[in-house]
Formats: structure tokens, C-alpha cells, sequence
């Protein structure tokens, strides 16, 4: 896993991109492939994307 | 027996015709004039332009489709509609001239009861001096065939990274008037997946280039979500994936030129700027297909029928008007023609008011304003709902003049998206951008602020994201080939 040093290497001081912009830490990356997690958000982003699409028919 | 006549057969063409045949049975004709053999789903050729899919994996040959649905199927090209008939007969009918094979070049008029225009974007490389893949120094992911030759040069580049070369990447869009930025945002990161899956990230400088005044404009002028417990805009979530994977980038340009290995560009605030490159990926503006129009006498109406930039007029508020007055209700409900009642234009074949995003010019005038797109899921919903309409008028439920009172409307206004950018292809660690928005088109009188109802505008990052991306894939693949159960499948 990356640890934050290795993720604060993209930044550069005052850089008017990478110095004003959030980078997720070790934790939120872990998360963005952990299985079990991932599998939860599956079922929910599935959920609300259905919400969205019956919001679009008319 | 009434015939309608659908001229594309893209997701919107594709959609509307064969829902109209599902619906109307033997009793009424569909016709679907298209110059392409093969049906292509185009969001997949982001993974075919990295060698992830092959061409054959994103695409299937609509004739037997079409037999098997009963659609009459004609491969060629519309070359002008004559809505008002021709001497001697009031049927209105549309020119083609057929690409098939075994009859290519013959031209023929198809009449029409119902026409429902839906030819897609021609592909303007031209605006650009040396864009594009055919004539030009930069490649392309827009056609199957196009993503094919930009991995032949992906692979190749990796070789030589191998080998112990830096290779720069510059992706973007081409032009100050490009739509489409998704493409390009998947593209990018598909990229950058697949360098660090070869572990040859370390060689790759890689470069974005777009006419977005901002980050994660993505033409709908951005969107905000609730992120971390804050309402966030999506500048922040692209700038942060773009620092996160570091990957640079120029926003506001207008890219003027294109040559062998290097692009020159001018930006919002008039400085002008050059990239060198490697491998270039840039995706073009986009125009009207070139169809004529002509009345009865055969004077040419071709101004009347469509916008300046080729696409067709509809049922849309067209009076120019500055940013701060625009409504959600400029945009089209119904997609019908204003003069003539029997043609409806889908997909991005119709004319939009005016574009989603700020409107921008530099400096010296030249405009930089990403163009509203009108692809994925709202040209399927708009397909499928036209369609529906002109059923309705058939089977006697309304009348042509009744369209819009009592049609069926699916304005992007008053409908949601959801886009799925996928920024690497793999089961166990691929992801993907994850993000609804609703509505596509912001309604600042109902929504202040963000324009957008933020309980049904929502993004994230992830491997779930990945999954749906996927899964999509392989659903509109079976839908599109109307494989059991395919009008299930929502679009």
C-alpha cells in the first residue's frame, strides 16, 4: 500500500494545480479496491443509478 | 401501413428504430438508412485503443440484426431530405446513395411517412490543421477502427519504453469547440493504468490538453457532489485524480495545429504555447453530417431545416441570448421539427440552443467553449422516447400538431445521466469514475447554485465503478442485438 510520503511526491509547493487540490491518503486508496467495500458500493451506486434513470423517462 | 425511415443507426438511431419496429409489429414499416455495416458501441473503444478489447469485441454486423427484427435495413448514406415531396408527388422522401458493396455509389429516393433524423456527428478533423489519424499527426479513439491503429501505436510506445526510452503522451481535444472530453478523460487514465501495469510509468511523461475552462468541466459545465461531507465540484475531483496519478495539465486551450510531433495551442487568456510529442490522442470537434434540404420547386432550405453548424432544428429555443438568461426550458422536449411535423432529430443529430458550459472567448476572439454532448444515455433515452411518440401518432392516440401537448418528452433538462469514466481496465484493481448528474442541463431556477438536484448527482472513485463499466459493456452489447430480453435493459 502506498504510504502518504510516496503520495506527497506529486505535489509541488505553490503550484497553482497540485498545491490546491485534495490527494486521497492510504486509507482511500485501500478502499477504492477492497473487495468486500467495493462490492457494497456496487450494490448502491447500482441503486441510485436505477433512481436516476426512472427520473429520466417522461 | 405507414413508414418510418431512421437515417443513423448509432445508440440513438439504433434505439429508435428498433423500439418503433417492437412496438408497431408487421402492421408499419421502419426503415434504417446507415453507411456502416457494423453496429459499434462506441464507449468501448477506449479499452480497444489500449489493447484491452479487440475491434470485434465492441462491434457486430447490423444486417442480421435487422432481418431477425424486420427492419428494412439499406447500408448507405443520406445525402438530402425533400420534405415536401417533388413535382408531381407530395411524399416526402430522402435521398441516399448506397456505401454497400454490391451497390455502392447507386443512389435512390426512400419516401417516408415519418422521418426520424439520427446521423450522428461527422467527425470534423478538418477544423484543425493536421488533426486526425487519416491526414494528420494525432490519433483518435472515436471509431473502432481508429482505437485499433491509436493501440498499434500505444503498443508500440511501450516497447520503446521498454527499451528504455521516455515517450511523452499529450491527450486532449483538438479543437476550442470539442465536445467529448469524457473520452479523452477515459482515455488518459486508461492509459496511465496500463503504463504502470507494464511498469513503465516511470518512462511516460503524460499530458492533458482540453478546451475546458476548468478541470471536470466535461462540457455540462461541471457538477458538484457530496463528497467527504462537503458539496465538492468536480474540478476538485479531476484535479485531484490528475495530481494523484501525476498527470499534468492545460486547461482553456484551443489547439491550432497540429504537426509531426508537436501541437501549438492559444489559451483563454490569449498566450499562445507549444507541446511536443510522442503518441497524441486528440479528439475532434464535431458537426453536422452535411445533409441537404429541399422544397418542392427544389430550392435549397438546407438554412431552414438545420442550424449554421449543420445540426437539425427542432422544437428548441434558438433566439441567441446571453449566458445569465439562458433556461432550462431552451432545450427541445419533443425533438420535432418546427416547419416540417413529420421529422424529429435524436442523439446529436439535433441542434442545441446553445452550449451547457459558460460560453468563452480569448482574448483575440477565438471562442473556447466545450460543446454540449448529447451521447450514452440521453441519445438512448431521446431515441427511444421519439420513437414512442411517433407510435403514438401512428396507432391514432394524437396527431402530429398534438405532439406537444400530449407527446412523450425527454428533455436534458428534466433528465439524469449516468456516466461511468472508466480510468483502468482490470476485475480485481481497475476503477472507474463513477457519477450520475441529474439534470444533464443545469436548472438554476430549481436548483441554485449548482443547478443540479445533489441527492441524485453523485461520483466516486472505485473498483465498483470498474464492475458497472463492465457490466454495461457486455448488457448494451446484448441489448443492441435484441438477444432475449433486450427491451428490459434501460437505456
Amino acid at each position: 500500500m502506498a504510504d502518504y510520503k510516496d503520495i506527497q511526491k506529486n505535489i509541488t509547493p505553490y503550484d497553482d494545480k497540485t498545491y490546491g487540490t485534495m490527494i486521497p491518503g492510504p486509507f482511500q486508496r485501500f478502499l477504492r479496491t477492497c473487495k468486500i467495500w467495493q462490492f457494497i458500493r456496487f450494490i448502491i451506486i447500482n441503486l441510485k443509478m436505477l433512481a436516476v434513470v426512472s427520473k429520466s423517462h417522461h | 401501413m405507414a413508414r418510418i425511415v431512421v437515417l443513423g443507426a448509432g445508440v440513438s438511431g439504433h434505439t429508435a428504430a428498433t423500439f418503433a419496429k417492437h412496438w408497431l409489429g408487421d402492421k408499419h414499416e421502419v426503415v434504417v438508412v446507415s453507411p456502416n455495416s457494423k453496429w459499434n458501441w462506441i464507449p468501448s473503444n477506449i479499452w480497444v485503443g489500449v489493447g484491452e478489447m479487440k475491434p470485434e469485441d465492441v462491434i457486430f454486423e447490423l444486417a442480421p440484426v435487422y432481418k431477425k427484427a424486420g427492419i428494412d435495413f439499406r447500408q448507405a448514406k443520406a445525402v438530402s431530405i425533400h420534405p415536401e415531396g417533388k413535382e408531381g408527388s407530395d411524399r416526402p422522401f430522402v435521398t441516399i446513395e448506397y456505401t454497400d458493396p454490391n451497390k455502392k455509389g447507386q443512389t435512390e429516393e426512400v419516401e417516408y411517412d415519418y422521418l426520424i433524423n439520427a446521423t450522428g456527428p461527422k467527425l470534423n478533423f478538418a477544423a484543425t490543421p493536421g488533426l486526425g489519424p487519416d491526414e494528420g499527426n494525432s490519433l483518435s479513439v472515436c471509431t473502432y477502427q481508429h482505437a485499433a491503429e491509436a493501440n498499434n501505436h500505444f503498443q508500440n510506445a511501450i516497447e520503446r519504453m521498454k527499451k528504455g526510452e521516455k515517450v511523452k503522451f499529450l491527450i486532449g481535444t483538438g479543437h476550442g469547440m470539442c465536445t467529448c472530453q469524457g473520452a479523452a478523460f477515459e482515455y488518459i487514465f486508461n492509459i496511465e493504468h496500463e503504463l504502470r501495469e507494464a511498469g513503465v510509468r516511470d518512462k511516460a511523461e503524460i499530458k492533458w490538453i482540453s478546451n475546458e475552462q476548468f478541470l471536470g468541466d466535461f462540457g455540462v459545465a461541471g457538477l458538484h457532489i457530496k463528497w467527504g461531507g462537503h458539496i465538492v465540484s468536480s474540478k476538485v475531483l479531476a484535479e485531484s485524480l490528475f495530481a494523484e496519478r501525476g498527470v499534468d495539465w492545460i486547461t482553456g486551450a484551443h489547439v491550432k495545429e497540429v504537426q509531426k510531433g508537436k501541437l501549438q495551442y492559444e489559451l483563454l487568456d490569449g498566450t499562445e504555447g507549444e507541446e511536443t510529442f510522442d503518441f497524441a490522442m486528440l479528439i475532434p470537434p464535431f458537426s453536422g453530417v452535411g445533409l441537404k434540404a429541399y422544397d418542392k420547386a427544389g430550392n435549397d432550405i438546407t438554412d431552414k431545416v438545420f442550424a449554421p453548424n449543420g445540426f437539425m432544428k427542432v422544437d428548441a429555443d434558438y433566439t441567441p441570448k446571453p449566458f445569465e438568461e439562458w433556461k432550462a426550458s431552451d432545450w427541445p422536449k419533443y425533438y420535432q421539427n418546427p416547419d416540417y411535423a413529420n421529422i424529429f432529430a435524436v442523439g446529436i443529430a439535433f441542434a442545441p440552443p446553445h452550449p451547457i458550459s459558460k460560453p468563452a472567448k480569448s482574448v483575440n476572439g477565438t471562442p473556447i467553449t466545450p460543446a454540449p454532448p448529447r451521447t450514452g444515455m440521453p441519445s438512448g433515452i431521446i431515441g427511444k422516447t421519439v420513437a414512442r411518440t411517433v407510435c403514438d401518432v401512428i396507432e391514432g392516440k394524437y396527431s402530429l400538431e398534438e405532439v406537444k401537448e400530449k407527446g412523450h418528452h425527454a428533455s436534458m433538462a428534466e433528465m439524469g445521466a449516468a456516466c461511468v469514466a472508466s480510468t483502468g481496465k482490470s476485475i480485481w484493481n481497475g476503477s472507474a469514475v463513477a457519477l450520475t448528474v441529474y439534470p444533464v442541463v443545469p436548472d438554476y431556477d430549481r436548483f441554485p447554485g449548482t443547478g443540479r438536484d445533489p441527492e441524485y448527482t453523485f461520483g466516486e472513485i472505485g473498483l465498483a465503478g470498474h464492475w458497472i463499466k463492465h457490466i454495461l459493456h457486455y448488457m448494451f452489447m446484448w441489448k443492441a442485438q435484441l438477444k432475449p430480453g433486450w427491451t428490459l435493459i434501460p437505456e
